[in-house]
């Protein structure tokens, strides 16, 4: 019997169309636009100019606080402009716009293929380098990675879980990158042990890629500590608190943070980058997307320098299909709708999902039937059609005690709903607002 | 039988000294003018006063030292008159207000480029993207403000898709400003004719100006031709203080993108909703 977590959960169709297309590099775009706010937190302050020229790896905007993260140009050539452009869903921000000539990279950059295993840094080295490579947590959360790795003084880790469960459907980013490279993975796995102190390591991957499990079986002999756990495939195990329930069989408390539990979990794309970060000197300047969708002429999994627009994108994948009604970025169960086709890939673009006519559309809304589906799904525990209706309602001081800030957004609940009903959007909504008031009571 | 009426007797005898005392003991001596003002106001509960209903208002009433700063807007200035003798106190006639909403973005203004097909919320919208249209400011549709008016003044017209106020009905409790995620709703002064700028765009002008053909674009002409000083332009956007505003259209001609708008109440004919045709866009 495999692990997963306890409570709730769906196992939808799969749809892993791409998952035997190996990482394949896609040429450098002729422009690219860098937003300033890819990542959560602060957004960064640009430090480049109109006219200046960069190199690919050169610092061109700032960490402007703690939880924030530093911009890097992916392209050599000039800043044409910095100005505010809309971003997927059509929200105007700032953006840096660099028009490409050649690809000159920083010297300090290693780009021989070899591996380097050694691991020289100190800890605190080791996380200071993180934070200005601007790595950020590449599954699609987009977490300062420096911050995570700097829990609160009073938890101590004992344990790093990576989380290479990928289980939205249709992704294989992850999937991809685990067959091309186990071995910078696994250094990867090392550096981050070594960052904070531990000396286990758990890989966490569902049992429907048993290639990357025996790959990385094959592999993770060769290294202390770590260890690979083939899981069961359900959504949402990539959530942070489900995959700590699934492989140590640990409750994170409400309202805690999940390293109480002793653990950290990190997603195996940002271990990889963590990997390129200290042994080659890369900062975060490009990342595996896949394109994917039923009718799409060639879906893949393609490694794209950030800044590249997602029309270009999806016309190297062969185009927006005829039949083509929705476009969305991320994956099925959690991504959203795009709104505007000619903004950039930031740093959490893991996937671009083109759906048809068929699949695009929501049902028709109907009455709740009180079946109760939605409260089996939710893999919190939680009672989601009375929050959708508490927020619904304005109800924040019930909703705050079913506790609706626990919701971690992954739209089981409105999968699973018969009715159609539109329940994540309203519990989205109510959780921002009990948020918002429960940071003004903090201030008064 | 006759133990039995004893008994019950005793006990009513026993309660009854045991409610006297207690209410005696926990007594609240409460103004009598509380209830007088209550029994005045219009009993709505819309906390278009600020505070949480008609009671909680009354209670403000007399605990108030002056009426400048209280005022029922669903009774208006006939109510507060009839309140002040009671407290022995002026109220100051206030000039009714209207809620006015602050965007034109209509089909043929605003293009619409996606289409939406979620929760008929705009809170929910605005927190997803930037609405069917490009503009991150304007009107998302979706009738919140229509759905908060306890009194039916807002409607949302289905072929402009924008929320038309009802004049006649419309008091300013201001519960429609509250709902509008995108602050696009403002109570105002009710003048004759009442001119307003209809956008709330903040950005550049050039960005405005791609996402809604009407949109303020900040070029501060109408501020230049402003006898009065009552226009100032911050963040892009041209606002009109309703305290100093004349009326005298003096910026609606000068606007070169038509976003200052001019509604004369009395020359408006009542455009009946029902009539009109399904949406367009």
């Amino acid at each position: 019997m495999l692990k997963t977590f306890r409570i709730g959960g769906i196992h939808p169709n799969e749809h892993k169309l791409t998952a035997h297309c190996p990482v394949t590099p896609v040429a450098i775009p002729k422009q690219v636009s860098i937003m300033l706010n890819q990542h959560i937190g602060a957004p960064a302050n640009c430090i480049v100019k109109k006219g200046d020229t960069v190199k690919v790896g050169t610092l061109i905007a700032e960490a402007s606080g703690f939880v924030s993260a530093n911009i890097h140009s992916p392209v050599s050539g000039t800043v044409s402009k910095v100005d505010k452009t809309a971003n997927a869903f059509g929200l105007y921000a700032t953006t840096i716009v660099i028009d490409t000539e050649g690809d000159e990279w920083e010297e300090t950059i290693d780009r021989s293929p070899e591996l380097k295993e050694e691991i020289t840094l100190s800890p605190q080295e080791i996380i200071q380098k993180i934070a200005q490579a601007g790595i950020v947590g590449l599954g699609g959360a987009t977490f300062p990675t420096h911050v995570k790795l700097t829990p609160p003084k009073e938890f101590k880790p004992t344990v790093l879980i990576v989380n290479a469960t990928e289980c939205e459907p249709y992704l294989t980013d992850d999937h991809a990158l685990m067959l091309e490279s186990p071995d910078q993975i696994l250094v990867g796995c090392r550096i981050l042990m070594k960052a904070i102190g531990v000396e286990q390591t758990y890989i966490g991957i569902e049992n429907n890629k048993p290639d990357a499990i025996a790959l990385l079986e094959q592999h993770a002999a060769r290294y202390l500590g770590i260890t690979i756990v083939p899981l069961r495939t359900r959504y949402p195990q990539g959530g942070e608190k489900q995959l700590i329930d699934a492989i140590l069989h640990k409750q994170v408390a409400n309202g805690a943070l999940p390293v109480s539990t002793g653990a950290i979990v990190q997603n195996v794309g940002t271990a990889f980058a963590v990997y390129e970060a200290i042994q080659k000197n890369k900062p975060l300047v490009d990342r595996v997307v896949t394109v994917t969708g039923d009718h799409i002429a060639k879906p893949g999994n393609y490694r794209v320098r950030l800044g590249m627009s997602m029309r270009e994108l999806i016309d190297i994948a062969g185009g927006l299909p005829q039949d083509c009604a929705k476009v969305i970025l991320g994956g099925p169960m959690m991504g959203k709708a795009v709104s505007n086709l000619d903004s950039p890939i930031g740093k959490g673009c893991s996937g671009i999902l083109i759906l048809d006519e068929e699949h695009a559309h929501r049902g028709a809304i109907n009455p709740c039937i009180r079946c109760g589906k939605c409260v089996e799904a939710c893999p919190m525990g939680l009672e989601p059609f009375l929050l959708a209706k508490l927020s619904e309602n304005h109800l924040y001081d019930r909703a705050e005690k079913e506790l609706i800030t626990s919701c971690l957004e992954c739209g089981c609940c409105a999968y699973s709903c018969p009715s159609n009903r539109p329940i994540l959007d309203f519990i989205r909504i109510g959780k921002n607002a009990v948020n918002r008031i429960i940071r003004s009571r903090k201030q008064s | 039988m006759v133990t039995s009426i004893i008994i019950l007797s005793i006990i009513g005898l026993v309660s009854a000294t045991l409610l006297y005392v207690i209410s005696r003991k926990f007594h609240v001596e409460e103004d009598s003018r509380i209830d007088e003002i209550e029994s005045i106001l219009p009993g709505a509960n819309c906390g278009g006063c600020g505070f949480a209903g008609c009671r909680n208002f009354a209670e403000q009433c007399v605990k108030a030292t002056s009426l400048d700063n209280l005022l029922c807007p669903v009774g208006g200035n006939a109510v507060m008159q009839k309140i002040a003798p009671i407290l022995g106190m002026q109220a100051v006639e206030q000039a009714p207000r209207i809620a006015v909403v602050r965007c034109n973005g209509s089909c043929e203004n605003r293009p619409q480029t996606s289409h939406y097909e979620g929760a008929h919320s705009c809170a929910v919208v605005a927190a997803l993207y930037s609405g069917e249209s490009n503009c991150n400011y304007g009107c998302l549709g979706e009738g919140d403000c229509a759905a908060a008016c306890d009194f039916g003044g807002i409607t949302m017209d289905p072929i402009t898709r924008l929320p038309y106020v009802d004049p006649n009905i419309c008091i300013a409790c201001g519960s429609c400003v509250k709902a509008c995620p995108r602050n696009i709703i403002e109570l105002r002064k009710r003048q004759e004719p009442r001119v307003f700028v209809a956008c709330n765009n903040r950005d550049k002008g050039i960005i405005a100006r791609k996402v809604c053909s009407i949109a303020c674009i900040g070029c501060g002409k109408c501020a230049k031709s402003c006898p009065n000083g009552a226009i100032t332009i911050t963040d892009n956007l041209a606002y009109i203080d309703d305290s100093l505003c004349l009326s005298c259209q003096a910026c609606v001609a000068g606007c070169p993108t038509h976003a200052i708008h001019v509604v004369n109440e009395s020359a408006k004919e009542n455009i009946s909703i029902n009539e009109k045709e399904s949406a367009i866009c």
